[in-house]
């Protein structure tokens, strides 16, 4: 880890950064950071992040992996809307799609009598459940397009391997399947999982507070036009180092050679 | 040859058509406990086929396959009408495969342990200690903790053929399980399986190592076009073969 940073060019990046941070650090304004109000907003932005972000892959991939296996060996009746469902997720921009659950379908729901008085008042009005459908459904989409070719790159072999050896059909999806299919497109669910956290500000067009809609308060509060971006900048960054990291842990654990 | 010993595997009228192409036409086959059957013919000639409708890897169209007493209940479509009963036949009938198919994300002992552990239920540490006696026999004690890419061909044959042990199958079921080496990898695993035949094992042999067939198997088959051209004991089959088609291929392969 040391040593892979001593190398000439990553030294001189590093310096650059280092000094653009000092620039930032000495000349901007950050006084709005020792404000306890901001600073609770703040964290309460990147704890909505996070949890944007684990949460929609994690139900992104609960019902990508349904969505790829219909279209990779699904019946037809399967098949044809699992294809559509993706189709259409990966055909129109995300914006739109929240816009149209949250001002088009939420906005329908106060339209039904009774509705103000039932339980699910809190949640059919709160912008935040909107956002983790409209994220997930999104990370469905894309994913279980990726998923629909994972399944189909497992070798045959190793299925016909398991079926040979009498080993139920659940029992064969859930220990052979699934694990080479996910383990194939680790990679790219790296990848996405880093797309999906710069998407999550698109939330902050629906009044649900995560870390942007912070910076964009702050900014209009305060009419500092550069700092709150910046503090931005180095959160989304930090985040993404996370993921990588992450990431890069899964892979390693089944050492894999091209044979 | 004694007739005592009971039936181990059945094979009755046996056909199969992928389409409009009919591979076998009628083919029967019987292995009491302990016999070696070798199935040997050119490619195309079915025996690759016949060899995997046995355990269901393919839907017979029709015929009647019997093992150890018990027939599988078929539709009148061929396919198996009753799923528990073929995995429970397939859990007593051990596979090899020429490309071996270990798993490509589990070591050499998870490979081993991992039917008995998670569908027959076997307790994790006796079937480790089964796992861990039979890789010492095929020669891969050190190797139990390696990944499949990591291991040679040979090596991935002899850890697959432990696998299948590893469930105490009733009889193996072969392959063409030195196809896919390179030529001098066969050794080692010929002399596996030669093991396994001297200590009484029942086994189905699909190979294209003549000299070997000869050497272990009790019964020959040889296909032609999906039909059993002649079968015997290897000694007159390889010996004295009658039939034109079994003497040009008996010298195409030579």
């Amino acid at each position: 880890m040391i040593r892979s940073l001593m190398l000439p060019r990553r030294l001189a990046m590093l310096a650059i950064l280092v000094l653009i941070v000092a620039l930032v650090a000495v000349y901007g304004r950050w006084d709005w950071l020792a404000n306890p109000k901001y600073q609770a907003l703040i964290l309460r932005g990147i704890g909505n992040t996070l949890i944007l972000l684990v949460l929609t892959m994690g139900i992104g991939m609960a019902l990508a992996i349904p969505l790829g296996l219909a279209q990779a060996v699904g019946p037809w009746y399967l098949a044809v809307p699992a294809r559509a469902f993706c189709g259409l997720i990966r055909g129109t921009p995300l914006l739109l799609q929240l816009f149209l659950l949250y001002y088009g379908i939420g906005s329908l729901f106060p339209g039904i009598p009774g509705i103000r008085d039932s339980f699910l008042w809190p949640v059919l009005r709160d912008a935040w459940y909107y956002a983790v459908l409209g994220l997930s459904l999104s990370v469905a989409g894309y994913e279980g397009e990726v998923m629909r070719g994972a399944f189909k790159a497992v070798p045959h072999g190793q299925l016909e391997a398991a079926r040979a050896m009498g080993m139920p059909r659940l029992t064969m999806f859930r220990r052979i399947w699934l694990p080479q299919a996910l383990h194939r497109v680790l990679p790219t669910l790296g990848g996405e999982t880093v797309l999906q956290l710069k998407a999550t500000p698109l939330v902050a067009l629906i009044t649900v507070v995560d870390i942007y809609a912070v910076a964009s308060r702050v900014r209009s509060e305060t009419l500092i036009t550069y700092e709150p971006l910046m503090l931005l900048a180095v959160v989304y960054m930090a985040i993404t180092g996370l993921i990588v990291l992450m990431f890069r842990w899964f892979e390693g654990r089944v050492p894999q050679r091209v044979a | 040859m004694t007739t005592d010993r009971p039936e181990a595997i059945r094979v009755d009228g046996l056909h199969k058509s992928f389409g409009a192409h009919e591979v076998l036409k009628g083919v029967s086959l019987t292995a009491r406990e302990g016999d070696v059957v070798a199935i040997i013919g050119g490619s195309g000639s079915g025996k690759s086929t016949m060899l995997r409708c046995i355990n269901f890897l393919e839907t017979p169209s029709s015929g009647r396959i019997t093992i150890a007493g018990e027939t599988v209940a078929m539709r009148p479509d061929g396919s198996p009408a009753d799923r528990r009963q073929i995995e429970r036949i397939r859990q007593s009938l051990g596979m090899v495969f020429q490309s071996f198919n270990l798993w490509t994300h589990r070591t050499v002992l998870e490979n081993l342990i991992e039917v008995p552990v998670h569908v027959l239920k076997l307790p994790k540490d006796q079937a480790i200690a089964r796992a861990r006696k039979l890789l010492a026999r095929v020669g891969l004690a050190e190797k139990e903790g390696a990944y499949p890419a990591f291991m040679s061909g040979g090596q991935q044959q002899r850890a697959a053929i432990a696998r299948a042990l590893c469930m105490e199958p009733r009889a193996m079921l072969f392959d063409e399980p030195t196809s896919a080496l390179d030529p001098e990898l066969v050794g080692e695993v010929l002399q596996v399986i030669r093991g396994l035949a001297e200590e009484g094992r029942t086994m189905i042999l699909v190979t294209h190592e003549m000299k070997f067939a000869r050497e272990v198997a009790d019964h020959v088959i040889y296909l032609h076009n999906g039909r059993i051209e002649e079968e015997g004991p290897p000694d007159q089959l390889f010996g004295g073969p009658k039939s034109d088609r079994l003497k040009q291929f008996l010298k195409s392969v030579a």
